[in-house]
């Protein structure tokens, strides 16, 4: 089964690693990204993230799809949160149930690296003196 | 033709608003690609700009319909 969500409420870990577990699951890996407080040494206030939501979801569930074919994997859930977010708050979390656990860390790492890739959800970053779209320019 | 541009993140500040419609003169990707980065040169500066039209990207080559809605999307950096 595949869980693709946008939320603008706090993600859940534990719904996440719940959803995938399964019998034949040897293993899950869960990855969870959370809000930096700096960036290249310069101190972030806050973060905006906002998505393009219904293409967003599709790309997503093309992720799952791909990890399910390519790693065998039992069930995925990938969450991403939208709206403003504070230090140490969660940005997204992937959770992969395998038979056998290097298929899940390999598939959680490849829905992150695409993911950051293609699916359209874009942030922003607020410092003391100004906010940036994040990988927008050079 | 006429076409919807709906713009997001960066791309929305640039166009300095959310939709607007657009007079085409060609009629593909590129055409617009062409046309866009020549009314709003700050599209030049960005890492990329990609195009999507139901909820699908859409290479350069490929064709956009009169009435599409076409969504701009700048770099994206979600996770």
């Amino acid at each position: 089964m595949i869980d693709i969500k946008i939320l603008d409420q706090t993600l859940d870990t534990d719904y996440c690693r719940s959803f995938v577990t399964h019998p034949s699951a040897g293993g899950i890996v869960v990855f969870v990204g959370t809000v930096r407080d700096q960036t290249q040494g310069k101190p972030v206030q806050k973060l905006e993230f906002e998505a393009f939501e219904s293409m967003a979801i599709k790309e997503m569930a093309k992720i799952a799809e791909a990890i399910q074919e390519k790693w065998d994997a039992i069930h995925v859930a990938i969450h991403h949160r939208v709206g403003t977010l504070d230090i140490s708050d969660i940005a997204v979390i992937i959770a992969v149930s395998t038979p056998h656990r290097k298929a899940a860390f390999e598939a959680c790492q490849y829905a992150i690296d695409t993911l950051k890739e293609t699916v359209p959800i874009w942030k922003k970053e607020f410092f003391d003196d100004g906010e940036v779209w994040v990988a927008a320019h050079p | 033709m006429k076409i919807k541009l709906v713009a997001y993140g960066v791309a929305r500040d640039i166009i300095n608003q959310k939709t607007i419609d657009f007079e085409l003169s060609g009629s593909t990707v590129s055409d617009l690609r062409q046309a866009l980065f020549a009314q709003y040169p700050e599209f030049e500066k960005l890492n990329s700009m990609r195009f999507a039209v139901n909820d699908m990207y859409k290479e350069e080559d490929e064709l956009i319909q009169a009435e599409d809605e076409v969504i701009l999307i700048p770099p994206v950096s979600g996770g």
